[in-house]
């Protein structure tokens, strides 16, 4: 009968379970194997009608048992013994309902791309600077203050949780200018952090804590980290338009009408130049117009510049739009970075300014980031804001970065121009690609969709991320042509039949 | 100027904040008026006040950084020879997410033992973190995301800091006794009283060494109880372990609390930190790590991590991984740092010895065995806070107001004079 046999067999699971469980206690080396095994055999048997009333695992045949909740197994409560588990229940993860992250979108390119054999491939993904070699650079004055620093045999003791404070200093008189008022005053709250990402989390985590009813107003597209920073911060956070794909431009009358329409007293996330990722900065006329509406809107202005020097190849040329704001006396935040203009990236090392409209302002403010500093990291690396305060505090030392930056902003404008004139040779359509000289700093939006982006990695093995923005960092001048051509092939060809079936039948290499 | 309107100011607090009063020509309103002044950090604070002190006969025990017996910062000789190495590299590309593959491999070798199976079969989450403090910080935020029910349980008393970590994490924390005052010892019974009445399942904070601030540990058979305990409990282990090394001079000595609950079958998690036993506090150097059911999980929970770091520091810095990596991946380096974290215990023993035997010989009428009993960087003294505040007016001493000294700002130059002054303030009592 059905029923007897389904008996016999439930009762004869519970024997090897308890076979297998005295063994385990006897062994420890066999105990995982056997523990999967009484576990996935306690599932069964937990699901016989003598152990009603016991909570049953969900998924029991699964590899992975339970589903992070503890159960009081009574089933298995027995002996007492100095060690070791045959008293109690089988080790259930908590972290079961743990799921995969996705992969990370940017730095998931190179991944792909270490993984292409082809020869003519080409990473124009994540925004690390190469020469025309395609290497990476580390930039001389930093092996010199590196050296500096080795000579030394500086201690290694913590830095105050503020940051080390010839760096605070520096950074601070990098952005604004020594001679700023701002500075002379001494309104400004200067932290060092962990970069771009950790300064502008500082701020974010400030933002929740004394403005909870505030929210941050984020330009569309924008660096893709930044709305994790505002996620994780609990910062709500709204779009307002910035790029038009029409002109490959600035969506200018879009960006005003969207800070205006939001509420009072928002927070405004501002490139300070080379907008990542698409490389369409306002111009100084279309900068004292937002300045404007901010201002009748009593929105915060708060600036993420990460590329100081790198834009337009002047460190003061490139802080004209937060200089700017200060002149127009605004309290603001600005968040910096020296992952790229001094090639620091792995070092971690930025800053987060608050420019305040007094001396005692500034200092409360900087107590309490120093609070949310303390329970995050306690107090920040060393390493990089000595090479900083090193560069820029020695005034050799500073000029030559200056021409380092000079030289790599150069390279980037030459690829640049390369790239344009190949466009417009090459391309009959008589498209204006005229864009690509527009635009400014690492990164370019080519305009090209999701699509066309996976078909320059599939047919061309040139690897970009899918909004359609290229590194130039990662372009040299002789790779500018065949560039240049798959851009042309992906723009204009995609709209073929035959191409649009092969898109629906083959995936694409790269799962974002 | 913004024309602000009244409307806009009331709702910031901004009319009733005296900031407004104060301002000055450029007649700007702040946006900051509400802004509070943050009270000093009770541990940090202390140096602060102790390098504005202009007396000769100043003593700093309040920060735990490890002094050599002439009061200075040590740079490990193994460490500078890594640096040595380094300067040559001319790579400073972002690491990956989850930090330098090497330092962490080689941290779960130290934690979990050189040939450890769990590392075989791939089964620990682990990521690179700003030392221990980023290493506690990510665990609780990965708590919160993943556990949002579950508390933190954490000894009382504790470094300060890991109540701002799990507050700020936005995890709520229970506390355990464990401190006894009485004794200067451990507080055995009543810590697993708390143990055992803590519901199911619940998530404790372990000093897996070297307890700060007390220097109290659990002895092995006591360790033992408490696993097993823990098991029966279903309770997760949590190690913070920040002195391994530095306890006894014996990096496999200090692990042994997490070898016994690895024995146990606990899955565990561990921070940890080498801030101090390779003096590389400034660099933030330390890994975070959880023990999950089989690889699958691990990757899982790993991905998961590195999702928590990117919007808090996107990766960690490279400078004092490449200096973990090379020194314990190079079997001389590595001989090279097991002795000298043995030479900075054995001072630190040292000390401990030295300091009891002066009270004693002052004829102080109070026992002064914790001090040698006690473990590790740090010694709970016992002392008031009235006491303590005696000790740094009178005697330009500084330590925390807890009672804690910092046996690593302890020299033979000084361990006379600290003697004395401590006796002079307790010897009423």
């Amino acid at each position: 009968m059905v029923g007897s046999r389904r008996l016999l067999i439930k009762n004869g699971v519970v024997v090897v379970y308890v076979v297998l469980s005295v063994l385990r206690w006897r062994s420890h080396r066999i105990l995982r194997c056997f523990d999967r095994m009484a576990s996935a055999l306690a599932s069964v048997a937990l699901s016989a009608p003598f152990a009603r009333g016991v909570p049953l695992p969900e998924n029991p045949m699964v590899q992975r048992i339970g589903a992070g909740k503890i159960h009081d197994n009574r089933l298995f409560k027995g002996k007492a013994f100095r060690r070791v588990s045959m008293a109690v229940s089988v080790n259930v993860s908590r972290f079961d309902g743990v799921t995969m992250a996705p992969p990370d979108p940017i730095l998931g390119v190179s991944e792909a791309f270490r993984a292409d054999t082809s020869d003519l491939k080409l990473n124009l993904g994540v925004g690390a600077y190469r020469t025309e070699e395609l290497q990476p650079y580390v930039l001389n004055v930093v092996e010199k203050a590196e050296k500096l620093m080795l000579e030394r045999g500086e201690n290694k003791e913590y830095l105050p949780i503020e940051g080390l404070a010839a760096f605070n200093k520096v950074t601070a008189e990098l952005l604004f200018g020594a001679d700023n008022p701002v500075i002379q005053e001494g309104r400004v709250a200067t932290i060092q952090g962990l970069s771009g990402t950790g300064s502008l989390r500082l701020a974010a985590a400030f933002i929740q804590r004394y403005f909870s009813d505030a929210k941050a107003l984020i330009s569309s597209p924008t660096w893709g980290n930044h709305k994790n920073i505002f996620n994780d911060a609990r910062v709500p956070w709204s779009e307002y338009r910035y790029y038009d794909p029409r002109t490959v431009g600035l969506d200018f009358d879009g960006m005003v009408a969207d800070i205006k329409a939001a509420p009072d007293g928002s927070f405004v996330l501002l490139h300070g130049c080379a907008h990542n990722p698409t490389g369409i900065d306002p111009t100084p006329d279309q900068w004292e117009k937002i300045a404007d509406v901010i201002q009748e809107k009593n929105h915060i202005p708060f600036f993420d510049v990460a590329y100081q020097g790198f834009a337009s190849g002047s460190l003061d040329a490139d802080a004209y739009s937060v200089r700017l704001f200060v002149r127009r006396g605004f309290e603001l935040l600005v968040a910096q970075s020296y992952s790229k203009n001094l090639g620091l990236y792995a070092e971690r090392i930025g800053a987060i300014n608050v420019v305040c409209s007094s001396p005692d302002a500034g200092t409360r403010v900087k107590s309490q980031l120093k609070r949310l500093a303390r329970p995050m990291y306690s107090n920040p690396p060393v390493h990089g804001a000595r090479i900083v305060a090193n560069v820029v505090g020695d005034p050799n030392l500073f000029n030559e970065w200056k021409q380092e930056m000079e030289l790599m902003a150069g390279r980037i404008k030459n690829v640049r121009q390369r790239l344009y004139e190949n466009l417009s040779q090459k391309d009959e359509s008589g498209k204006d690609w005229s864009f690509v000289l527009k635009q400014i700093g690492m990164f370019s939006y080519t305009g090209l969709n999701k699509v066309q982006s996976e078909h320059m990695m599939d047919k061309w093995h040139i690897y970009m991320t899918k909004d359609g923005r290229i590194s130039l960092a990662g372009l040299s001048l002789s790779k500018c042509e065949y560039l240049a051509d798959a851009i042309i092939d992906s723009f204009h060809n995609l709209f073929t039949a035959a191409l649009l079936v092969s898109k629906l039948v083959r995936p694409s290499k790269v799962n974002v | 100027m913004a024309a602000i309107s009244r409307e806009i100011l009331k709702r910031r607090g901004i009319l009733r904040s005296p900031v407004m009063a104060t301002i000055g020509a450029r007649s700007m309103a702040s946006w900051f008026g509400h802004v509070e002044p943050a009270a000093k950090d009770p541990i940090l604070g202390v140096t602060e006040a102790f390098l504005a002190d202009p007396s000769p006969d100043k003593v700093n025990v309040g920060v735990g950084a490890y002094r050599d017996d002439n009061g200075k910062p040590v740079v490990l000789e193994c460490v500078r020879e890594a640096e040595r190495r380094i300067a040559g590299n001319l790579n400073m590309e972002y690491l990956p997410m989850g930090g330098s593959i090497k330092m962490i491999e080689e941290s779960l070798k130290l934690a979990y033992g050189e040939d450890s199976d769990l590392i075989k079969e791939k089964r620990i989450a682990a990521v690179q973190a700003l030392s221990g403090t980023g290493a506690c910080r990510l665990f609780a935020d990965f708590q919160k995301r993943f556990l949002p029910d579950t508390q933190i349980y954490i000894p009382i008393p504790t470094w300060a800091n890991h109540h701002n970590i799990w507050r700020d994490a936005c995890v709520p924390q229970r506390t355990f006794r464990y401190y006894h005052p009485e004794t200067r010892g451990l507080d055995f019974a009543s810590m697993m009283d708390d143990i055992k009445n803590a519901p199911n399942g619940s998530f404790f904070l372990l000093h897996a060494c070297a307890h700060n601030p007390t220097g109290v540990d659990p002895s092995e058979e006591q360790w033992r109880e408490i696993s097993y305990q823990f098991k029966v409990k279903n309770h997760f282990p949590f190690f913070d372990m920040a002195y391994q090394g530095f306890a006894s001079g014996d990096p496999n000595r200090d692990a042994k609390a997490i070898q016994i609950f690895l024995e146990d079958g606990h899955l565990i998690g561990c921070a940890q930190s080498y801030a101090k036993n390779m003096g590389l506090y400034g660099q933030r150097v330390g890994c975070l790590s959880i023990l999950c059911e089989d690889e699958l999980q691990a990757v899982a929970v790993k991905s998961q991590l590195q999702q928590l770091a990117r919007p808090m520091y996107s990766n960690p810095p490279i400078h004092g991984a490449l200096v973990v990596s090379i020194i314990l991946g190079d079997p001389e380096l590595k001989s090279l740092w097991l002795k000298e974290v043995k030479g900075m215990a054995d001072r630190i023993i040292g000390m401990r010895k030295a300091l009891r035997e002066k009270l004693e010989k002052l004829g102080s009428p109070l026992s002064w065995e914790h001090i040698t009993n006690q473990i590790g960087m740090f010694c709970y003294s016992g002392m008031t806070p009235e006491q303590v505040d005696r000790l740094t007016d009178e005697f330009h001493i500084y330590m925390t107001r807890n009672g804690r000294i910092s046996m690593a700002g302890v020299t033979t130059g000084n361990v006379g004079y600290l003697a004395n002054a401590i006796h002079e303030v307790t010897k009423a009592s």
